[in-house]
């Protein structure tokens, strides 16, 4: 079982062969500081009128009022970030005949898929510690409490690889780049979106809805709580995800 | 080595290759024709392994190519149609990507693709990136990484495709080299290639295969009759009558003579005979014995082009069909 190594290595000089890892790493630490830089100085800011005024101190906490919103904001950008890295994994294999070869190489496809899905992984997982930064900083000025702020990453690695997973299963799907961006982004959007009709539900449908919605489940992340409920669902929402990926190669053998 | 018994693959209500059965010896070197849309790209990507035959069965090197796919894998070299690659990765970062794919060890690595890289003439153009390089260059990596891991049996989907002429040299040089030690199935629209290069012959036609064997078998099987393509000046019906005198010649028959071109006052006649009865010698002093002047004489039907015309189309549309024959193989 170690097909997946070569296929990891390959698709790791393949995002850094081109300007992918770079475009996606750069654009990602860009938007991630906008959410970061104004709470950081308002922040500062409310801090400093506070030293004057003891009691509006009281509910100041770095890692609530700045950390706690990152953590949620990233977790929505990557709604847009993710179908980028992973749109390209299959489509282009299969549009450019590639796929003929690599299945014909003797790798199960289950190795050809945890190869893709690892380096997908480990790039991303690269671009999160890179966003470290941002705590670190924060940390620099002023205590915060680092079990909430990891807890917080764990939440954003399980969001991602569960976004990356379905990414997969819909490059696998289709020969076309753009398709398999765009349906990623629909996917992951209507999953979000999940969320708002919860409300307008009544009884168990309501339940249903909400526990389906992707993003919620970062919300105790966020918090720095981790719970099993949400553990749960980030791991089986990938591993459903990636199964059907495998299904969808397979289906690929029988139809040719 | 391979054994490919009433292969059948339908795609949708489109049936692409039916009935196929074959057997390939091991060091055996088989060429694999037929015109565009036969199935010789399907057969081949089903003993491949990329896709599943709708019916029947193959196996490469005694494993059946469903059921044992990974082990048959593990000894193929597949080379498909038009060579795809990895555009952003440079020559040799790829084909070592190919050799750990394959499961050559990590100390063998560097000189197995060094190796490869050799006999296809790519080692000047290893940093390169592949998307950069031209068709033939491209073509030969896809041929490199088929070699890679010393498979037994070789799949390759025509190989020379694309390159220059001295390059089809080198590149056929190559694949003859292979025989003996691996087995190769090729296609190739390249009829001469196939005269040079392979020991056996399939032809296929709209998914059937129509004659296989060597070329001197397939010419026997096509034409049973020895003929030989006369021109002589002189009184033709006179001629003609003499002709069918001569012993061993089993039939004469005249051919227009502005069709064929022929000189003012000269005929032209196809004389047959039982294949391995030569009657030229004898053609040749009873015309000159004759008084009557000889102005050409050559054999017919003894190329693979006319084979392959005869069994793919049928005589009727042979010219036509010659024609595309021949644009193909420029």
């Amino acid at each position: 079982m170690r097909g997946w190594l070569p296929v990891f290595k390959k698709e790791m000089r393949l995002y850094f062969g081109s300007p992918v890892a770079y475009a996606v790493a750069t654009f990602f630490l860009f938007i991630a500081a906008f959410f970061f830089a104004p709470s950081f100085i308002q922040y500062a800011d409310v801090s400093m009128r506070s030293a004057m005024q003891p009691q509006m101190g009281q509910s100041l906490n770095a890692t609530e009022n700045i950390l706690r919103p990152l953590t949620y904001n990233m977790a929505v950008v990557l709604l847009f970030f993710i179908p980028m890295l992973t749109m390209r994994l299959f489509a282009e294999e299969k549009r450019s005949g590639t796929m003929e070869l690599l299945l014909t190489y003797p790798l199960r496809d289950g190795e050809v898929l945890a190869g893709k899905f690892l380096a997908a992984l480990a790039l991303y997982a690269g671009i999160l510690a890179l966003t470290l930064s941002y705590p670190i900083t924060v940390a620099w000025f002023t205590r915060i409490e680092w079990g909430a702020v990891l807890t917080g990453y764990l939440g954003l690695l399980l969001v991602g690889a569960a976004f990356l997973s379905i990414g997969l299963f819909v490059s696998s799907t289709t020969e076309n780049q753009i398709v398999a961006g765009f349906g990623t982004f629909g996917g992951l959007l209507t999953l979000w979106l999940l969320g708002w009709f919860a409300d307008s539900a009544q009884g168990a449908l309501r339940t249903v809805i909400q526990q389906a919605a992707i993003i919620e489940h970062m919300e105790s992340f966020a918090k720095g709580v981790l719970d099993t409920k949400d553990l749960v669902y980030y791991l089986s929402v990938t591993a459903f995800a990636l199964f059907l990926t495998l299904r969808s190669l397979e289906s690929k053998r029988w139809r040719g | 080595m391979i054994q490919v018994d009433r292969l059948t693959k339908s795609y949708g209500p489109v049936t692409a290759v039916h009935d196929v059965s074959f057997n390939v010896e091991k060091g055996q070197i088989v060429g694999f024709l037929g015109p565009n849309g036969a199935g010789k790209s399907t057969t081949m990507k089903i003993l491949a392994c990329f896709m599943a035959a709708s019916g029947g069965s193959a196996r490469v090197a005694g494993f059946d190519v469903f059921s044992q796919s990974l082990e048959v894998r593990r000894r193929i070299g597949y080379l498909p149609e038009n060579s795809p690659l990895y555009a952003d990765l440079p020559v040799a970062a790829y084909l070592d990507f190919v050799a750990e794919a394959k499961g050559v060890s990590r100390g063998a690595r560097r000189s197995k693709v060094a190796d490869v890289m050799d006999r296809c003439f790519i080692t000047d153009m290893q940093h390169r990136l592949i998307g950069k390089l031209s068709k033939g260059y491209r073509q030969r990596v896809g041929l490199a990484q088929a070699l890679l891991g010393d498979p037994e049996v070789l799949i390759l989907d025509e190989p020379t495709i694309g390159l220059d002429p001295r390059q089809i040299a080198e590149i056929r040089a190559l694949i003859k080299s292979l025989g003996g030690q691996h087995t190769v199935i090729l296609s190739t629209h390249i009829l001469p290639e196939v005269s040079m290069v392979c020991d056996g012959i399939i032809i296929i036609n709209r998914g059937r295969v129509v004659a296989k064997g060597t070329q001197a078998e397939l010419v026997e099987q096509v034409f049973p009759a020895a003929r030989v393509e006369v021109e002589v000046a002189g009184p033709g019906e006179a001629i003609a009558s003499s002709l069918k005198t001569l012993p061993g010649v089993t039939s004469v028959d005249a051919i227009g003579v502005e069709a064929a071109g022929a000189r003012d006052g000269a005929s032209r006649f196809v004389v047959e005979s039982p294949r391995g009865r030569d009657v030229r010698g004898e053609l040749v002093r009873l015309v000159a014995g004759r008084g009557w002047e000889l102005l050409e004489l050559h054999q017919v039907g003894l190329s693979l082009e006319e084979v392959f015309i005869r069994v793919v189309a049928g005589e009727e549309h042979a010219p036509q069909i010659l024609e595309t024959v021949v644009e193909e193989a420029q």
